[in-house]
Parts: structure tokens; C-alpha cells; sequence
């Protein structure tokens, strides 16, 4: 692969040569138009951080995750498994390796950074954390997430800026949705093809015609996955008899849970995420509501069981993206719980495996393009190849951006029968991505321009 | 969900919700109304009553120790507070003690998160107070409904210290005009030590009761503190009643609108506050012209 200007002059570029440099182009620039042909031919005009960002022996991967508020647990996760996958880009380390080949270390030689900020799961504070990294730090890659208004907003800081977002736990429908762009991608699972992939199980576990409760955390996430399970359960007769919305970050459910225990439903779908999730369920046992009516975690909270405590989830369905135990089936998942495990004391949950797998796959895609520059590590992801990630072979929508990958099916174990402090849940089904996913123009995603 | 049964269960709700609110905002209104210092670490204090609780609880395993040991640490934290910070700000803008209390909210929330880390605590409620309770017309959790009992005998001591003793003759001269009553002999720098002591006191308090009826993290204290500031608004800054009569029509506020549309149960709080600064600036309780 041809090696860009840039990159060949960044091998020993001095200040002044990169004055040259600069004075050339400006010089370039104001030719007419019809000399104003770059002199190499592969020369690109500067979009974004590019070459900036990437000029010198470094890259930087700014990253705006919930350190503080309702989504604090599993944004701590979720940059474990980002600091992980930068301490194995930059050793290239056998499992990096496996999932981007042509990394040794680095990615394309650089060095990889991660710069870190608190987002407290608000779009606000994460965009303007990353607007200041893109001016300070010129980052390459944007990740963080574990709202989907972050992801959505993080989408549209993106594409406006030019700078390459991989989202990190986002469940809206609406990420790689009607809010997609063409600067984003997600490789984690969502609302509708978790409800596709749980749905099945829980008519053949709860029956037909069943009166469901939902309790939603009000905004893209909580209403886009409820949706998709209304949708999908809707044709064996189950039917919605109270949607509990609450705002993000509720400090009490009880008037909420009145509301559930009075409307005489037979299972309790709960959307609520982070320690929304943990407190809605503990005051769901409280209010006798969990002896009533069956609970459903349709998307999965990361440490919920352990969180909740005294065998909440024993029973409980959910769909996830990632539980540890697939170690017996993938050897690429029992590489990094060892990895993670011997770093950071645990086993991880799906925060952590989503973030790892997607720095994974945008160095892939930046050594494919032999450059980082953002059109043409777009249009070699957007080539939809096979790819490896922890759980086998999946590849990205070109459509959409949106990875296609199994879904993972998991029940909550009794304390009694866990083998280990760890071990919360039963793998109840593998899913397959393929026949999970709405067509890619089913939630309207237009992605925009390249430049 | 509007029916009978639901509305009287979301009514009893909202009482239970009320009186904790009232125990907290309490605490704030004599803190603000005596000192004149709007606390912005009363959330902080909240979470730190809960996380000492939880402390005392893990090593004794005794709910009794946890509650003496939850209130006696924020009051005492509150008696250095005011001693070592807050009483250097007594004469400087409004901006600034903000900004410290703030601060000093801040501090203690990452403290805490750095000894325990986010993940959620728990505190069982004392074995007496487990389960369910029937009460004809809803089902209850039996802690809840004590929840209830020690929140109003609480309120109750503190109405006594305020009302019936000289101490809280003081405090509620102080509220009124401080200057008099510290042209009147009384060290009323001294009282305004006891009065963020005891203020804190029932934020910490507050805290450890709560904490079996909601898991605890690092933030809890956050969103309490907003809510905190519309009971105290509602009901009339300084205002020890209005304190308590906010805090009921708080609870009230967010439970019935849940019945209704649970999407605006905290919009209608913020709703409510507005139309009391409307119609009645000073609160329902608040006299006019206090500062």
C-alpha cells in the first residue's frame, strides 16, 4: 500500500521541512484551479484532525465516558476495556493480533494515547469534552458512550468535524438509525436486534397473549428498545397494559412500581439501564411487584446482578452483547478474560468487550487503508468484510455502519447454583446477527458526506 | 392507571415520599434561614449520613448503630465544616459560599466514590421492618410505612428544639434578624454552629433511613439536593413548617402526576415551584422580606 504524503513525512519531519511544508501548500493553494493539481497523487486536502492528528509519532483516541451519575459502574467497564485494547495495540499482543492482523505496534507504526474525560452519561458535557480534545489533543477516533443521546450526539459531532466515532454502549435504535452518520459506527448490539433475538425465547418461556408492563427510561434509548419489544411480541398477542416512563437518574420508583403492582400485568419488561435499573428492581422486590409478575431485562445492565444483590436476576432473561462464560466456545474470548483478568481483577462484562472489539476493528481498518485518513478508513470499513471479533466472524452494514454480530441470550442463575462469585448467568442461545436486523433503511439512516 | 385503588396507594406514596423530603429540606431552611448560607453540600451530607451508616452497619451488622453512627458523623463533619470553612464566608457574597459549598459537595461525593467506589451499596432494612404490609387497599413495604413513623417523631424533636427550648428561641430570632440578636449579648456565632450542626445532622439522618429504600451510590445525593430546593422553595426559605408542608406536597406532586403521566411526575415539581414564585415569592410559609 502506497504510503500517503504526510505519513512519508513524518518520518523525520523537522519544523522546519514541515514549514516548508505548509508554506508549499498555501502556496498550492492559491494557484488557479487548473495547476492547482497536488504534486503527489494521493496528496488529500486536510479534513478534520487529518494529517494533523496524525503527523507525528503519536495518534490520540479521545474518549467521553461516564465516570460519575446513574451510568458511573458501567462506564468505568467500558474504559477498562478501552485502555486495554491501547496497552494491546501499542505491546501487539497475540489477540490484537488476531483481530488486526497487520497491527504490530501501534497502529500503522504510531503510537496509541487515550485522553479521558467524565461525561456523566450527559450529551453536553461529552461534546464539548470532545470538541476539546479534537482542538487540543487532535484525536483520530472519538469513542464513549453508555447513553444513546451521547452516541447521538457524538454521531453529529462527527460527522460535522470529520472525525471517526466508534460508539461505545449505545442501545438506540436511532445510533446507526435515523441519526446515523457517515463518520460513525457501532459495533455493539441494540434495541431492535436484542428484542428480535430475546422475543422468540421469552413467547416459548412465558406463552402467548401476555400483559406486559414496561418501565422506560425517557429518552432515545429507553424509547426505541421498548418499541422494538412491543414489535416484536406483538404478533403472539402480547399486549402493553402500562408504560412506566421515568427521566434518566430517577431517585425513587415507587410511584412508578404502584402504577406496575396496580395495572395487573404478567411480566415486568424493565429498560431501565445503570443504577436505574439496579434501584428499580430492588424496589420492584420491595413493593412485592417481582412476586407478582415475571421480570425481563431486555437489554442488559452490566453488574446488575451483582449490583442488585440476593438473587434478583436468579430467573431473569436478557439479551446481551457479551457474557464472560462464551470462553468455552470462543478462544478469542477466553484470550481477553484472561487478559482483562489478569489486569484489572475481574471478569469482563459487555462494556469492556465492545470498546476492546471496536478499537480492534478501526486499527484493522486504518492498516487495510495504509492511512488515517478519515474517507478512506470509512470506505474500507465500508467494504462490509468478514471480520473476526470475540464472538466469530461478523462485519459492518455499509448501509448503516452497524456491525452484524450474534446477540447473546443469557438467564439469571440462582445463587445456589453458581459456580463462582462471577458467575450470574446461564448462555441461554447464541443468535446470529444476519436475520436479527431491520433493513438498513428501516429506521431511516441517510449517512452523509465523506468530506 | 386512574382508578380508585391506584390513587389512594399513589396519595399514601406521596405522603411517605413527602416526609422524607421534609426531613431533608428541613435541615437546608433552618441552615439557610439562621445563616444565611445557602448549603449547596446538603446533598453531600445526605450521602455521607447513608455511606457512614453503611460503615457502622457492615462492621456491626446492627441498624441501630448504623442510624446513631449515619447522623453523628454528619453532624460532627457539619460542626467542623462550619468551623473550619463555612464561617469564613459568612460576610463574603452569596457567589462565594456557593462555590465553596459546591466545592465542598464535590470533594465528598469522590471521596466516598474513591473508598467504595460507584457501584451500589446495600443496607437491609432491620429485620423487624422486612417485607410487606397489607393495608387493606394496597400493599405496602413495611419499611416504607416506618419510614413514615421515624421520620415525623423525628420532625417532631426537631419541632420541640426549635419551638421549646431557648436554643431554638434563638435560632428562630436569629432567622428573623441576626444582628439584633447578636446585639442582644448572644453569641450568635455559636449559635450558628449548633444550627448547621443540628442541620446537618438531619441530612445525615435522613440519609441512613433512606438508605434501605434506595441502594446507595456516589451521586444520591445529587438529584435529592434539586429536589431539596424546590421543597424549600415551595414551602418558604427559613421556614421550619414550610419546610415540611413542601415536602409533603412535593411527595404529593410527584406520585398523582406519575398516576397520570409518569413522563412529567418531576416536570410538575418544577411546574408547582414555578407558580409559588409567581404567586407568592416568599413561599407559603416564608415571611416577606426574610433574606
Amino acid at each position: 500500500m502506497k504510503k500517503t504524503f504526510s505519513e512519508e513525512m513524518n518520518l523525520a519531519v523537522s519544523r522546519r521541512a514541515l514549514l516548508q511544508g505548509g508554506a508549499g501548500l498555501i502556496g498550492g493553494a492559491m494557484l488557479p484551479m487548473g495547476f492547482a493539481m497536488p504534486a503527489f497523487a494521493d496528496d488529500k486536502p486536510a479534513i478534520g484532525t487529518w494529517p494533523a492528528g496524525s503527523s507525528g509519532s503519536s495518534v490520540t483516541i479521545g474518549a467521553a465516558v461516564p465516570r460519575t451519575g446513574t451510568y458511573a459502574v458501567q462506564g468505568e467497564d467500558e474504559l477498562k476495556g478501552m485502555q486495554l485494547a491501547v496497552e494491546h495495540l501499542n505491546s501487539g499482543h497475540e489477540l490484537m493480533q488476531k483481530l488486526s492482523p497487520k497491527s504490530k505496534k501501534g497502529v500503522l507504526g504510531k503510537e496509541v494515547k487515550l485522553v479521558v474525560a467524565d461525561s456523566a452519561a450527559k450529551p453536553n458535557e461529552a461534546v464539548q469534552a470532545q470538541q476539546r480534545f479534537i482542538s487540543e489533543n487532535k484525536v483520530v477516533l472519538m469513542t464513549g458512550s453508555t447513553s444513546s443521546a451521547v452516541a447521538v450526539a457524538l454521531n453529529k459531532l462527527a460527522q460535522r468535524e470529520h472525525v471517526l466515532y466508534v460508539a461505545a454502549i449505545s442501545g438506540s435504535n436511532d445510533t446507526t438509525g435515523k441519526d446515523c452518520v457517515r463518520y460513525g459506527f457501532r459495533q455493539g448490539f441494540f434495541g431492535q436486534t436484542a428484542a428480535a433475538a430475546i422475543a422468540p425465547v421469552l413467547i416459548k418461556q412465558f406463552g402467548k397473549n401476555k400483559k406486559v408492563a414496561y418501565m422506560t427510561p425517557d429518552y432515545t434509548y429507553g424509547h426505541t428498545v421498548t418499541k422494538s419489544m412491543q414489535d416484536m411480541t406483538k404478533d403472539a398477542g402480547w399486549t402493553t397494559v402500562t408504560n412506566q416512563v421515568s427521566p434518566l437518574g430517577a431517585p425513587d420508583f415507587s410511584s412508578y412500581l404502584l402504577n406496575v403492582a396496580n395495572s395487573g400485568a404478567d411480566l415486568l419488561i424493565n429498560v431501565n439501564w445503570g443504577h436505574d435499573a439496579v434501584l428499580s428492581i430492588q424496589q420492584a422486590k420491595q413493593f412485592g411487584v417481582l412476586d407478582k409478575m415475571k421480570l425481563v431485562v431486555p437489554y442488559q445492565v452490566p453488574f446488575l446482578a451483582r449490583e442488585t444483590g440476593g438473587g434478583l436476576m436468579s430467573g431473569v432473561y436478557a439479551a446481551t452483547d457479551y457474557w464472560w462464560t462464551v470462553e468455552d466456545k470462543y478462544p478469542l474470548a477466553k484470550m481477553f478474560n484472561e487478559a482483562f483478568n489478569k489486569k484489572f481483577g475481574y471478569n469482563p462484562e459487555w462494556g469492556a468487550e465492545n470498546s476492546y472489539v471496536s478499537f480492534a476493528h478501526w486499527a484493522r481498518m486504518v492498516e487495510e487503508a495504509g492511512t488515517f485518513y478519515p474517507p478512506d478508513v470509512i470506505k474500507t470499513w465500508e467494504k462490509g468484510e468478514t471480520i473476526p471479533s470475540l464472538l466469530g466472524d461478523v462485519h459492518y452494514r455499509k448501509e448503516d455502519h452497524q456491525c452484524v454480530r450474534p446477540v447473546i441470550i443469557v438467564k439469571g442463575k440462582a445463587p445456589k447454583d453458581m459456580k463462582n462469585k462471577e458467575d450470574y448467568y446461564d448462555v441461554v442461545e447464541i443468535v446470529p446477527g444476519d436475520g436479527l436486523m431491520q433493513k438498513p433503511d428501516a429506521f431511516g439512516c441517510k449517512l452523509g458526506d465523506y468530506t | 392507571m386512574i382508578n380508585w385503588p391506584n390513587f389512594v396507594s399513589q396519595l399514601f406514596n406521596g405522603l411517605a415520599l413527602g416526609a422524607l423530603l421534609a426531613l431533608i429540606s428541613s435541615g437546608l431552611t433552618i441552615i439557610y434561614g439562621t445563616l444565611g448560607v445557602l448549603n449547596l453540600a446538603h446533598g453531600a451530607m445526605f450521602m455521607l449520613g447513608g455511606y457512614a451508616g453503611y460503615a457502622a452497619y457492615s462492621y456491626t451488622g446492627s441498624f441501630i448503630v448504623a442510624v446513631i453512627a449515619g447522623s453523628l458523623f454528619v453532624m460532627i463533619l457539619g460542626i467542623v465544616m462550619e468551623r473550619v470553612i463555612i464561617r469564613h464566608f459568612y460576610h463574603r457574597p452569596h457567589e462565594d459560599q456557593l462555590l465553596v459549598t459546591f466545592g465542598l459537595g464535590i470533594c465528598f461525593v469522590e471521596i466516598v466514590r474513591f473508598i467504595f467506589s460507584s457501584q451500589s451499596q446495600v443496607v437491609p432494612p432491620p429485620p423487624l421492618f422486612q417485607g410487606i404490609t397489607s393495608l387493606g387497599f394496597m400493599f405496602y413495604p413495611t419499611y416504607r410505612l416506618a419510614v413514615v413513623g421515624i421520620v415525623a417523631v423525628a420532625l417532631g424533636a426537631l419541632f420541640i428544639v426549635l419551638y421549646r427550648t431557648r436554643l431554638g428561641m434563638i435560632v428562630r430570632a436569629g432567622i428573623e434578624d441576626s444582628v439584633m440578636v447578636d446585639s442582644l449579648g448572644i453569641n450568635v456565632y455559636r449559635v450558628f454552629m449548633v444550627v448547621f450542626g443540628i442541620g446537618a445532622m438531619a441530612a445525615g439522618f435522613a440519609g441512613i433511613i433512606n438508605a434501605p429504600v434506595v441502594s446507595l451510590t456516589p451521586g444520591i445525593g445529587d438529584d435529592i439536593l434539586v429536589q431539596t430546593f424546590v421543597v424549600v422553595v415551595i414551602g418558604g426559605v427559613g421556614s421550619f413548617p414550610g419546610a415540611i408542608l413542601g415536602g409533603l406536597i412535593a411527595g404529593e406532586i410527584i406520585s398523582i402526576t406519575s398516576m397520570i403521566n409518569p413522563g412529567y411526575a418531576y416536570v410538575m415539581l418544577f411546574v408547582a415551584m414555578t407558580l409559588v414564585l409567581v404567586l407568592r415569592p416568599h413561599g407559603l410559609l416564608g415571611a416577606q422580606g426574610r433574606e
